[in-house]
């Protein structure tokens, strides 16, 4: 790893002066996990609390012909089994998902895909609840499947949506942006064009902690409390308002520490819906929690995009144009989360890094006998599926000219000067200096060197791959009046109290989940006020306690939390000079402040910090009219603007000519997200998003057979990359602040993840040179590189 | 949390009382050692014991001990003792290399020889190290002992000859001089089980050509070992031309299957390529360990 003296070359980090603030400092929130005392789902114990257990489907289409509770309920423990059909009752059978579609709670006409829950049953214990499932007699009628997407709009095809009336396909959505005549007509022109399939298959973000929850309906006053595995807890309170009916006023929406999210815990799945109405037919709390099986089978997977690309550039490596044509498999119910606009996500920044001519996408989304969801593990709404297109095809367009991937990439950037940059599908690029973040990279890795090595290994016969990735992010969302979710705009709230000692509270509409917004939100009020770290409390994740606001995914908190926090700190800061100005008796036009501190202009001794302006404030001073007896604040924070943090990256991989095994040897991620807050957090963040790259790119994916049996059902089978697969990250950083964020911040949580699997794949393509491939898909296991060095590789799906 | 079907658990104190044990519960027990597959089976209910018989407590079955020209190693020993063991590593480098890939140190620690042997999977490396080298398994009964071969104690996938009421306790290895083993494996991930793998033992006269050879295969369906290219080596001295050829003839006498681990051309190119690997490695060592 390269660490750097942040203090010393950045000065948006804070001098050496400036001791209190941003810079490296140990998380907040560490000591309480590392001494086993974080409080998770599965750990909350409530008074009479049952248990419960979802039956899941073994099929991945068919008909529900009848089901048979008697014998489980009548097995020892057994307090209720739940079926559609009562849920039908209560009119929650179906539930709105994210995207304007609905998806069943439980089956009541048919099943949609393998592992949909078919009964619940509430019991004494986890035991007794699971063996009950095996007492429920279940006759199912089984349909033939969609299993590939590819034929899902077949005019043949099996029709998924029957409970959809008039529906007689599998289609979901067309969705376009960019100008395709205009698009076609440089591609006409161009010297070069270069088309290639490229498929994203589906992944899993497989969080440490499976999704779960604890209902708690207390009847005589109506009063709903749930503890929920939650990247959302407003959104998912106002969900649940609409949804059960209940006044969200009786609502409170608790996530407690959160096992990772990766945006598996963004959407409502089947199973929170029933343990609150567990809790309501037995008069007791409920809990239930997935096991792992259940979480990989049944939660929102990722991407599933077959991609045709296309790019056009002249011969001397100008590239001039992007188009796409994207067939998109969302599953049995079209349940991803995205702005309400985009049902592609963002995925229209597929113009990547690049000062393009013309670029144009187009989206088609299906149904598919397959688990619904699409948007997750970190893939700040289909960035992930955007960078990956871009940055292959520039890669094959490299090959293809026989010119450096790094300087091609170089050639093309779009301009520090040229910033806001307006791209061909409607983005505004907030800042940018590509250039120096690549230079950087290739001189961390000895680029020139390597290649070099490079050479002498092929000659050899040594398969030796370096592969490049140049990533923009958009992430942030969004601004209210382009980006919302079911109706509510992408804003977010926070409050700030100081106490009359001088120590303060932040309270967030955001929720970690393991990003450490317990010490950088702390850090952004330090930086501000000018008290430590240690003297702010952060709280966050429970409605009841802060301020409405849509969650944490997409990599917006800091974009959009963190600019609410850095104001809501300003808001404070100057009622504390109305305040101290009285405390001073002086005008408040007369003081001066620096960190922590207001003072008299000419005469820094006289002064009050900011603990002195509290105590003052609760106290009794004198305080000037319209200012109230406290150092208090709130604001809502709606973005001007996405951030567009940026990122180069360089992956060299050794592959075995004999085994086809990919041992990924060094890689060297130099990012940009503007201001750095915590150095050590941003680099724990891009640590464990190389490490979701490198997982993607050599052996993730959700495969499924031909009648929809999902083969990734355990951690047996869907493999996830553990340290021996991953070498020490050596990272470093640029520094180009957002102009419209308040303290010039950008996200970062997910760059990573979208950065690495195209550096990953265009090492092995590279290594594989020889061989004269240009292209093979993900993931790289041993036995695909073999297929593609026998010169036949294979799509996964 | 994944939830097995109900089950009874008792705990072995010697291996005479697991055998007692064992007859009492009848055909639904089963012995649980390592437990790092049979939990995982229970788990997702592939496997529904009645009762749990634990031998974790027999500490008389973990031992490595030299008995004249065999090794002699208890059926509870633990794969990182094993992984661990200079011993083993000097008379037998093809048990290290293979328990250099089997799974990770915390499964490593608990799971056993006698459990892997006992499991049968197809894709089990200890399996096709026994097998290579030879060994011999010791069972016992509430009538006593018997000595089986690899041959005989491997039924097929997942299935030995031990009986209900019986329990492996021994696997004695023989000791020859001039000697040479290897193993290797191609792995999806560190910890996924084998797509192939491959292991040889090679043994040389003492004009160095080769006295005895055994290659044995994991998880692309053989049998037994390779005893084609066996014969083809016998009494040649080792070469490049001859390891290509057994390569060869690996590749033909394996049966594997495509699943998501690879296609099975790729299995059998894998069959050729391993084999090549550990002949070329076990050879080396025999002769180094001749001039030793």
């Amino acid at each position: 790893m390269t660490i750097t003296d942040e203090r010393a070359s950045n000065p948006a980090a804070g001098g050496a002066d400036r001791p209190i603030g941003y810079g490296r400092i140990q998380r907040k929130e560490d000591p309480r996990f590392i001494r086993g005392k974080g409080n998770y789902i599965d750990d909350i114990v409530l008074p009479g609390m049952l248990h419960s257990a979802i039956l899941r489907a073994p099929v991945a289409h068919a008909t529900l012909v009848s089901i048979d509770t008697t014998r489980a309920l009548a097995h020892p423990g057994v307090v209720a089994v739940i079926t559609g059909k009562d849920l039908l009752g209560l009119k929650l059978a179906w539930a709105p998902t994210l995207s304007a579609d609905v998806q069943a709670v439980l089956v009541t006409d048919k099943v949609r895909f393998q592992g949909q829950e078919v009964a619940f049953v509430v019991a004494n214990d986890r035991y007794a609840a699971r063996d009950a499932l095996e007492l429920i007699d279940v006759e199912y009628d089984v349909l033939p499947p969609v299993i590939d997407a590819r034929k899902a709009l077949d005019p043949g095809a099996p029709v998924i949506r029957t409970d959809i009336e008039g529906k007689t396909d599998n289609h979901i959505f067309d969705w376009e942006a960019g100008d395709a005549a205009e698009t076609d007509a440089v591609f006409a022109s161009a010297d070069v064009v270069i088309s290639q399939e490229i498929v994203y298959p589906r992944v899993h973000p497989a969080p440490m902690e499976t999704c779960g929850a604890v209902a708690d309906y207390e009847p005589i006053e109506g009063h709903l409390t749930l503890y929920e595995t939650t990247q959302a807890p407003h959104a998912h309170r106002t969900l649940f308002a609409i949804v059960a009916g209940i006044p969200e006023h009786k609502i409170r929406i608790v996530s407690p520490d959160i096992g990772g999210g990766f945006g598996n815990k963004v959407g409502i799945y089947p199973g929170y819906i029933l343990a609150v109405v567990g809790s309501i037919v037995t008069g007791k709390p409920v809990k239930w929690v997935e096991d792992r099986s259940e979480n990989l089978m049944s939660t929102s997977f990722a991407r599933d995009y077959i991609m045709q690309g296309e790019i056009a550039a002249t011969k001397d490596g100008t590239i001039l144009a992007l188009r796409t044509n994207v067939l998109a498999d969302h599953g049995a119910f079209n349940a991803t989360a995205q702005p309400t606009k985009y049902p592609a996500g963002f995925f229209h920044i597929f113009t990547g890094s690049y000062d393009l001519k013309a670029a144009h996408c187009k989206v088609t989304g299906v149904y598919t006998n397959k688990a619904p969801g699409g948007v997750a593990y970190a893939c700040s709404f289909r960035v992930t599926e955007a960078v990956y297109l871009v940055e292959r095809l520039v890669d094959i367009l490299a090959r293809k000219l026989e010119m450096d991937p790094a300087e091609l990439r170089i050639k093309n950037f779009i301009q520090p000067e040229q910033f806001p940059y307006k791209n061909k599908t409607g983005w505004e690029y907030d800042s940018g200096n590509y250039e120096p973040a690549m230079r950087l990279s290739m001189q961390i890795a000895g680029y020139e060197e390597l290649r070099r090595e490079q050479k002498e290994k092929r000659e050899r016969g040594e398969l030796m791959g370096i592969g490049v990735s140049f990533f923009t992010e958009t992430v942030g969302a969004g601004p209210r009046k382009h980006m919302d979710i079911v109706g509510l705009g992408m804003a977010d709230g926070a409050e700030l109290r100081v106490h009359p000692t001088g120590k303060a509270v932040v309270r967030l509409s955001v929720q970690s989940q393991g990003q450490g917004h317990e010490t950088t939100f702390a850090q952004i009020v330090a930086e501000e006020l000018g008290i430590p770290p240690e003297d702010i409390d952060v709280v966050h994740g429970d409605t009841d306690q802060t301020p409405f606001g849509l969650g944490t995914y997409g990599s917006r908190s800091t974009p959009v939390s963190g600019a609410a926090v850095a104001l809501v700190a300003r808001k404070v800061r100057d009622k504390a000079r109305f305040i101290a100005a009285a405390m001073l008796e002086t005008r408040p036009e007369d003081l001066e402040w620096e960190k922590g501190r207001w003072f008299v202009k000419g005469d820094p001794s006289i002064g009050k910090t900011i603990a002195e302006i509290s105590m003052g404030a609760h106290g009794t001073v004198e305080l000037p009219e319209g200012i109230d007896g406290n150092l208090d604040a709130e604001v809502t924070y709606d973005p001007p603007n996405l951030t567009f943090p940026f990122g180069a990256y360089i992956c060299v991989v050794d592959i075995d000519p004999g085994t086809g095994h990919v041992k990924v040897r060094r890689f060297i991620a130099v990012d940009d997200c503007g201001t750095r807050i915590n150095p050590m957090i941003i680099e724990g963040q891009v640590h464990g998003g190389l490490t979701d790259g490198v997982g993607m790119a050599l052996m993730e994916i959700i495969q499924f057979d031909e009648d929809g049996n999902n083969l990734g059902g355990s951690f047996m089978d869907y493999l996830i990359p553990t340290a021996m697969e991953v070498p020490n990250w050596e990272t470093g950083f640029t520094v180009t602040p957002s102009p419209h964020h308040p303290i010039g911040a950008k996200g970062v949580g997910e760059s990573a993840t979208v950065g690495s699997p195209p550096a990953v794949v265009n090492a092995v393509v590279d290594a594989l040179a020889p061989f004269g491939v240009v292209h093979m898909d993900m993931p790289c296991t041993p036995g695909r590189v073999w297929e593609a060095m026998q010169g036949r590789p294979r799509p996964p799906i | 949390m994944q939830i097995p079907a109900p089950f009874d658990y008792a705990r072995a104190s010697s291996v005479d009382d697991a055998l007692a044990l064992l007859e009492r519960h009848g055909p639904e027990s089963l012995i649980v050692a390592g437990g790092h597959s049979l939990l995982p089976m229970m788990k997702l209910r592939l496997a529904r014991p009645e009762w749990l018989i634990d031998i974790n407590d027999l500490f008389e079955l973990d031992f490595i001990v030299r008995d004249g020209d065999r090794l002699r190693v208890g059926a509870m020993t633990r794969h990182t003792t094993l992984f661990e063991s200079d011993e083993v590593r000097r008379l037998f480098p093809i048990i290290t290399d293979a328990e250099r890939t089997i799974a990770d140190p915390v499964v490593r620690n608990r799971g056993t020889i006698g459990g892997s042997l006992c499991q049968a999977d197809p894709a089990e490396d200890l399996s096709t190290v026994c097998i290579v080298l030879g060994a011999e398994a010791v069972i016992r009964g509430t009538a006593g002992e018997r000595v089986v071969s690899m041959a005989e104690f491997h039924v097929g996938p997942y299935e030995t000859s031990v009986a209900h009421n019986e329990l492996l306790v021994e696997v004695r290895l023989p000791i020859r001089p001039r000697s040479g083993s290897a193993y290797e494996k191609v792995e999806r991930r560190v910890g996924d089980w084998a797509v192939a793998a491959a292991g040889a033992s090679v043994s040389l006269a003492e004009d160095g050509t080769i006295d005895h050879v055994a290659i044995g295969l994991t998880a692309i369906g053989l049998d037994g070992t390779v005893t084609e290219a066996e014969a083809m080596l016998h009494g040649k001295a080792p070469s490049e031309e001859l390891f290509v050829e057994a390569g060869r003839l690996a590749a033909l006498a394996c049966d594997p299957l495509a699943d998501q681990r690879g296609a099975i051309d790729y299995k059998r190119h894998l069959a050729d390529e391993l084999t090549r690997r550990v002949l070329r490695r076990a050879s080396s060592r025999a002769a180094e360990a001749q001039e030793g």
